[in-house]
């Protein structure tokens, strides 16, 4: 057993304990990193130096008997929270160069409650992805392979650098940020918990942005209650983000125990389909007993208007990353590449900073927001949104919450789905209708597939109810018990 | 709905991405298949359903109208790829 193997309630309760030191913990993150970012390439930028420096105050605290929330704790920093004195690339060539001047609101109130930051996790470029194949800085391999199969398989996307970095044990959890998936997909292809908050429950300001009435906030963990910790010091109201929302932080780690007792929780048919896999169709059932057996009632609901979201979300994000990715000029900030004019500029530098997934968007983006198609695209989008949005609202007349599995299959391999664009964008359909609605999802670790490999159930919550969420989790957590570990990890023999 | 190249390049020159003409029969085929996946949404009848533009749960807030950052021209001109003193620098636009 090494520090490494702590979950971060553990790490938290053993710095307050005395049992080891902030720099002790971070010191075992680090050496993990240096053994297996090589294999594994979790992190864009190690900030080993800087963690010990932070570490060493850290344990001067809790030696005053100082007491924060996450005093001493090392965490992984997806690389789209803009850092102050640390490089920032949100996974993209354009952003190679870019060192924040500030520190986002997410990330200042992790340091504010003491966490210790060991480096930039990678992602897909822009968060646009869901293997982490699209990074500028290489893809991310994911901790697990399949029983009896070396071939390297992908995190998912895009906090794939996040959740490799918390399943291998780099860190004890992590930053991330979902938009149509982002961390419940690779946190289900990872074996760990992720949660996507309430859209408004964690400030976007300082976070790079993707589609900014989508892009939320939340953290990676080994387990359910990892990610009520985290959750309750990035959270809160933010004057610089016009839709942070103005509501109290409740107490998230106390709801991870409540239970499911009396509880009603709606089993949307619109999820179910004759191409899912038998064992993510079996996994759900046994989630579903699991919280029946525990004292919910199971609701049969229906979400019409699901198979839409999809085809709606690929409008709605590339329109608003057409217009938010409309700043990388070459001017202010970032990668140049000189032209004759400043229009060659601008189409030499973004031709160049860009890569394929991002250019495919914004060009997307470009057109379904240009004369003459506005109304047959977007506006049309925006319905459907709205469509969207009464299918939950109503749903959660009649249920507390919604169990549906995370992602309609396990990890794939490197260079599967990459023949055709559309054919990856389908791994995100259980995870976009929450992004579209703004509701809080939790993804939970609930089996194995017949490979070895860990499939995730996702909860979906009421808006700003994350609590019930976690309580859903924690109850699927404690009856799956799920307890395999990913072949690569800190203190494996490897 | 299948794009022709002309298309595929006025996207391109509004977006401000260079395009080799390589690309723009690559691009033709990606984006006229996304492009036809989205047509599904054509079978649901969306009269009278007010677009939604984003998730509000409250009203934007409002502040008094005064300077709350500022004046920190280094820090900001630090990233410009050319500058001369605190201005970013750019081609000729004006003869």
């Amino acid at each position: 057993m090494s520090l490494c193997d702590l979950s971060l309630a553990e790490v938290r309760d053993g710095l307050r304990r005395r049992d080891f030191t902030s720099v002790d913990i971070t010191t075992a993150c680090l050496d993990a990193i240096a053994e297996l970012n090589p294999k594994l390439n979790a992190f864009v930028t190690v900030t080993g130096e800087r963690a010990l420096e932070q570490a060493a105050a850290a344990d001067r605290r809790l030696a005053a008997d100082e007491v924060a929330p996450l005093l001493g704790v090392p965490l992984a920093i997806k690389d789209l929270f803009c850092t102050a004195g640390v490089r920032t690339t949100a996974g993209s060539k354009i952003l190679g160069p870019f060192v924040p001047p500030y520190e986002s609101t997410v990330t200042a109130n992790l340091l504010r409650d003491g966490a210790v930051f060991l480096g930039k996790a990678n992602l897909d470029e822009f968060a646009m992805g869901s293997s982490n194949m699209t990074s500028a800085y290489g893809a991310v391999v994911n901790p697990w392979t399949r029983r009896g199969d070396n071939a390297q398989l992908v995190p998912g996307g895009s906090s794939g650098g996040s959740a490799a970095a918390v399943a291998a044990r780099l860190a004890p959890g992590a930053t991330a940020t979902d938009t149509g998936g982002s961390i419940r997909q690779p946190a289900s292809f990872c074996g760990i918990a992720g949660i996507k908050p309430t859209y408004g429950r964690c400030s976007r300001w300082g976070i790079v942005a993707f589609a900014s009435s989508l892009d939320q906030a939340g953290p990676m963990g080994r387990t359910v209650r990892d990610c009520a910790i985290m959750l309750a010091s990035m959270a809160g109201h933010d004057p610089k983000d016009s839709t942070s929302a103005e509501v109290p932080v409740p107490d998230f780690e106390a709801a991870c125990e409540r239970g499911v007792r009396g509880l009603r929780i709606g089993v949307p048919r619109e999820y179910r389909s004759d191409a899912m896999a038998p064992e993510i169709e079996a996994m759900w059932q046994q989630g579903l007993t699991w919280l029946r057996e525990q004292g919910a009632t199971l609701v049969d609901v229906s979400l019409p208007h699901t198979k839409y979201a999809l085809a709606t979300y690929y409008i709605v994000a590339p329109a608003e990353a057409s217009s938010n990715l409309a700043r990388y000029d070459g001017v202010r900030f970032g990668l140049r590449r000189e032209g004759a004019d400043l229009q060659e500029l601008y189409e030499n530098t973004r031709a160049a900073g860009f890569g394929d997934e991002v250019r495919r968007r914004v060009l997307i983006g470009t057109y379904v927001l240009s004369a003459g198609y506005y109304d047959a695209y977007y506006l049309r989008a925006q319905k459907l949104r709205a469509l969207i949005l009464r299918d939950f609202t109503e749903a959660f007349t009649k249920v507390d919450a919604l169990v549906t599995p995370t992602a309609p299959t396990a990890a794939f391999a490197m260079g599967e789905k990459m023949d055709d664009p559309v054919t990856m964008y389908l791994n995100d359909i259980f995870t976009v209708p929450a992004n579209m609605a703004g509701i809080p999802g939790l993804s939970v670790p609930a089996g194995l597939d017949v490979s070895g490999l860990p499939l995730g159930l996702q909860v979906l919550g009421k808006p700003f109810d994350e609590e019930t969420v976690f309580a859903v989790g924690g109850a699927i957590e404690r009856s799956a018990n799920f307890s395999t570990l990913p072949s690569l990890r800190a203190g494996a023999l490897s | 709905m299948a794009l022709d190249p002309a298309t595929v390049r006025r996207i391109a020159k509004l977006a401000r991405i260079r395009v080799s003409d390589e690309e723009v029969a690559r691009l033709q085929t990606e984006l006229s298949g996304i492009l036809g996946w989205i047509e599904q949404l054509n079978e649901v009848d969306v009269s009278g359903v007010a677009p939604l533009a984003g998730i509000s749960h409250q009203r934007l807030p409002m502040r008094e109208d005064e300077v709350t950052d500022g004046g920190r021209p280094d820090a900001i001109l630090a990233n410009a790829p050319a500058r001369a003193d605190h201005f970013f620098t750019v081609p000729k636009v004006v003869e």
